[in-house]
């Protein structure tokens, strides 16, 4: 699957998507790929602060528990409700129906920071 | 890098043509997965999944004494396993802690060959030579011997295609020595960690590589695949199969573990822990093994803290979300008043504390054919 251009990328495998000033944020097809199967996802809730670098929740594989790192700080405004009935969504489309959360950004520089596809990719298969 | 100092089994460089991910399983470089856990787990279910185990440790015990010798350090009763069959126990401490959990296969009165874990095989190895008396020899040939163990329902039609041996003699825990299976020589016994019918099947390094491809071709049609780490846990996890380094330990003794079926504390000889054993069989145990299953969203794991009320009561051993059921389930030890079917406890996940209902064991079992 290639990495879509018009997303930005956080070195902690999370995809962020502006619009109309909003932050739409998920976890990369590389990133799905390396858990394996999801089985269960954990949101914060609509009004919680998320902080750059920080976690905002995880996501459990059969194996394993992977926090969610935050690629920039802001308030959720939006929960993709979906993924507590269908966390497979996160293998099956990372990019589109998996998106998490939506925030608004309290400081939009922090999107500037972030990788392009390009730079994503160099840093995951280097 | 760490990399370079994790071991490799002799098929390691065959995972890659079949789309393995491999981490570090306590020292070695293991797949966890191939085409995904989930997937492996029910083909395992419902056809089969071929499984490289070469991790595990050998050891053959060989001399007159043996059967002496294996009565004093086991807490099943040695004496009573006949040629051709094989045995699971533990070794125990003098504390009654569980040193490994086992299998032993009778090659013959003086001979016997013992399966045990992988990171223990080195410390089971000493404890055994330690108490070594009268004319008994230790030998560790963990490199000699590579492990497959072939699961699932097809399993033995699928192998039945590959060798003249009447499988269907080989009844659960049996074994043949010097079997050939497309032209190889194999010890192949009826015995597995997954909770289905299957064979292991030990053989040279050199002979398991050719059976891994042959096996895997010959089943293909079956639906059999390549099976990792990840879904023999799953597998195991579900049928109330034990795992050393979680529901057992130095410190927990198999009476706790809920493996009394392998302690004989009646058997004619002393054995290492007896004592112990002998007294939680009278007083009970103070801590025991119970199953639960997620009342709230979330998914019990290794370590996490049980609660009844304000009270720590225990730790999750392990837990997951069952491939089979679909629920959120764990293993947990806890003080054995606690341990009331039907209960509710608490486990604390990331500082939330979620409810749980105290369930029977095992969560799944096949059913009878």
């Amino acid at each position: 699957m290639s990495t879509p251009t018009e997303l930005r990328y956080s070195e902690e495998h999370e995809w962020v998507k502006t619009e109309d000033g909003k932050a739409r944020i998920g976890i990369t097809h590389f990133a799905q790929a390396e858990l394996g199967d999801i089985v269960f996802v954990e949101l914060p809730e609509v009004g919680d602060e998320i902080k750059a670098d920080e976690p905002f929740g995880s996501v459990e594989s059969v194996k394993t528990v992977s926090e969610l790192y935050a690629p920039i700080s802001g308030t959720v405004v939006e929960v993709n409700e979906d993924l507590e009935d269908s966390p497979e969504f996160v293998n099956e489309s990372p990019y589109e129906k998996a998106w998490m959360v939506v925030v608004e950004p309290s400081d939009s520089s922090e999107i500037d920071k972030l990788m392009s596809a390009e730079q994503y990719d160099q840093m995951t298969q280097g | 890098m760490a990399e370079s100092t994790l071991q490799r089994t002799p098929l390691y460089d065959l995972y890659a043509g079949h789309g393995a991910k491999t981490i570090d399983f306590g020292g070695w470089d293991l797949p966890v997965q191939f085409s995904g856990i989930k997937s492996e787990h029910e083909a395992v279910r419902t056809k089969a999944g071929l499984f490289d185990v070469s991790h595990m440790g050998e050891v053959f015990v060989e001399g007159k004494d043996s059967t002496a010798f294996l009565q004093k350090l086991m807490t099943n009763d040695v004496s009573k396993l006949v040629e051709g069959r094989a045995q699971y126990t533990i070794m125990c401490n003098e504390q009654g802690g569980t040193i490994d959990d086992l299998l032993i296969y009778k090659m013959s009165d003086d001979k016997y060959f013992l399966v045990v874990n992988a990171a223990n095989t080195d410390k089971d190895v000493e404890w055994m030579k330690q108490h070594v008396e009268g004319d008994v020899t230790v030998t560790n040939v963990s490199d000699d011997y590579a492990l497959l163990a072939l699961q699932g329902p097809k399993a033995q039609e699928i192998l039945a295609r590959l060798t003249d041996e009447p499988l269907e003699e080989i009844k659960f825990f049996r074994f043949k020595d010097q079997v050939s299976i497309a032209g190889h020589q194999a010890l192949i016994s009826r015995t597995g960690y997954t909770g289905e019918d299957g064979f292991e099947i030990y053989a040279s390094p050199e002979s398991a590589r050719v059976l891994w491809e042959e096996i895997l071709k010959e089943g293909e049609k079956d639906g059999l695949v390549p099976a990792g780490l990840g879904a023999r846990d799953t597998l195991r996890f579900e049928a109330g199969l034990p795992l050393y380094g979680q529901e057992m330990s130095d410190a927990i003794s198999p009476l706790e573990a809920g493996l009394g079926f392998a302690v004989k504390v009646g058997k004619q000889d002393d054995f290492i822990g007896k004592e112990v054993l002998v007294r939680q069989k009278e007083e009970g145990v103070p801590r025991k093994l119970a199953g639960i299953r997620m009342i709230d969203k979330g998914i019990p794991r290794t370590g996490y803290a049980v609660y009844k009320g304000d009270e720590k009561i225990g730790e999750v051993t392990t837990g997951t979300q069952s491939p089979t059921l679909g629920a959120n389930i764990g293993n947990i030890l806890i003080g054995t008043e606690h341990a009331v079917l039907g209960d509710v406890v608490e486990v604390e996940v990331r500082k939330k504390r979620l409810k749980a209902e105290i369930v029977e064991t095992p969560f799944y079992k096949r059913a009878k054919s």
